[in-house]
């Protein structure tokens, strides 16, 4: 039995291995070049948010406007960050990497992993983003964070979007995003809300393709408020609208209600309940979602 | 589901515009009444933080912290540490609404020259902030105090 090169060399997991490696470059340049350039540590605690699904700066299921990691207008920080998803039918896992360049560029990395707990293949996605602060601060100043953003899709495995009646197994989503903190906003507690609209076509993230025979492109909404307890719990809801393109697998906007701590600038956990609603066939999904990030 | 999206995300933009005005609003009143060196307000943050001898433990930490603190201390170099902490002690509880008067200089005179960035400025608050987690101040109070020395950031840095 003869093997072809592409067999050999396993395009697939080579992401996978590239992304492990880019992480341990973001670690191995933080030690370096942390007493060449200025590092990060200059944002307040908590303010930096986490590490959505799809990667870069935010909460748990969508980006927020902040940049990633504790980077000011003189520093610059790296984020890398897991989440596993436990619903009722599926797991989906992720494991991102972010650089936040003087808190006004920020590039990420992510790999999202799908699969059914009846077994089967996996689907894995990647994700490539960039986001640009337009304007404003989260705390300071009279104007909000103003963000845009750009979020390369890409499935590395590709036959349940092309049985679902996907129009393509890549795409690219935009979107815009502000944020605000009022350190003594309800009850004397420091608030956040966040709102984004994007711009899309990507089917459950894209994990199910692009487009299809119910819609192609189209804007949604997504959103997040949450009260910091202290400087180190914040509790918080997030949604997210999602578009419903294929006949055969309705799609339902996606909710959760989360915890996050912020032990110190350098790790951070949050913990989520989460509403999917109908997912791939399935009806009713719904689970608890774990995500742990480093900064540096 | 698009259209209570469409709200949500409308109600939300309000929010915004609404808030960071009256943010704005209140940065223009507090430069006012910080020029003349009173503080017209309740004296509820006053007496949060534990009134003048609170204020005195709250500041007496702070420098404290401010001394040992890598990220900034070299901002303090030939500070006269007793008329700081005189000044600072004055300037908070203008600032909380107790009756004193600050008798110091303006933000952005002590400030000029001294070029401090985002980092140092979010590095002293922090200071200030933890000294009041020791000191047991009330989340509330702290998130109150945090929140009218954010508004005189703009006097601050990069000068």
């Amino acid at each position: 039995m003869t093997m072809n090169v592409s067999e050999l060399c396993n395009v697939n997991d080579q992401t996978i291995i590239r992304l492990r490696l880019l992480l341990l470059l973001f670690i191995s340049s933080a030690l370096t070049l942390s007493s060449s350039f200025v590092q990060a540590d200059g944002k307040l605690l908590g303010t930096a948010g986490a590490s959505p699904v799809e990667g870069g700066g935010g909460g748990g299921l969508i980006p927020w406007a902040m940049l990633a990691g504790y980077a000011t207008q003189d520093e610059w920080a790296g984020v890398a960050a897991v989440s596993h998803t436990d619903m009722t039918d599926f797991r989906m896992n992720s494991l991102s990497v972010a650089a936040n360049y003087h808190d006004r560029v920020e590039l990420s990395f992510g790999r999202i992993d799908f699969r059914s707990k009846a077994g089967g293949d996996v689907t894995r996605q990647n994700v490539a983003g960039l986001k640009v602060r337009l304007l404003g601060d989260l705390i300071y100043g009279d104007e909000p964070v103003v963000s845009v953003g750009v979020q390369y899709k890409s499935l590395l495995d590709t036959d349940t979007a092309r049985a679902s009646g996907a129009k393509d197994t890549t795409g690219t989503d935009f979107y815009v995003s502000a944020a605000r903190v009022w350190l003594d906003g309800l009850v004397d507690r420091t608030v956040l809300l966040n709102a984004n609209l994007r711009n899309t076509e990507a089917n459950q993230l894209g994990l199910l393709g692009f487009g299809g025979d119910e819609g192609g492109r189209e804007w949604l909404f997504e959103g997040a408020a949450a009260v910091y307890l202290d400087r180190y719990w914040a509790v918080g809801v997030e949604y997210r609208e999602k578009p419903d393109n294929l006949s055969a697998l309705r799609e339902e906007d996606w909710a959760g209600i989360f915890v996050a701590y912020f032990p110190s600038k350098s790790v951070s956990v949050t913990a989520a309940y989460l509403n999917l609603g109908d997912v791939a066939g399935e009806s009713n999904q719904s689970g608890m979602y774990l995500s742990t990030q480093g900064s540096f | 589901m698009k259209i209570l999206g469409l709200v949500t995300f409308l109600s939300l933009f309000v929010l915004f515009v609404v808030g960071c005005q009256s943010i704005g609003l209140k940065e223009r009143g507090l430069q006012e009444q910080e020029v003349q060196g009173t503080h017209v307000q309740d004296d509820r943050l006053y007496r949060d933080l534990g009134g003048l001898q609170g204020i005195e433990s709250l500041v007496d930490l702070a420098i404290e912290k401010i001394q040992n603190d890598p990220r900034v201390f070299h901002h303090f170099d030939g500070t006269n540490w007793d008329r700081f902490r005189e000044k600072q002690i004055e300037h908070i509880c203008v600032l909380a609404g107790g009756g004193c008067t600050y008798t110091g200089d303006t933000m952005i005179d002590v400030h000029t020259g001294m070029n401090i960035n985002e980092a140092e400025f979010n590095a002293i608050a922090d200071n200030i902030y933890r000294s009041m987690e020791k000191l047991d101040i009330p989340v509330g109070a702290r998130n109150r105090l945090l929140a009218i020395l954010a508004r005189m950031r703009g006097e601050v840095i990069y000068r």
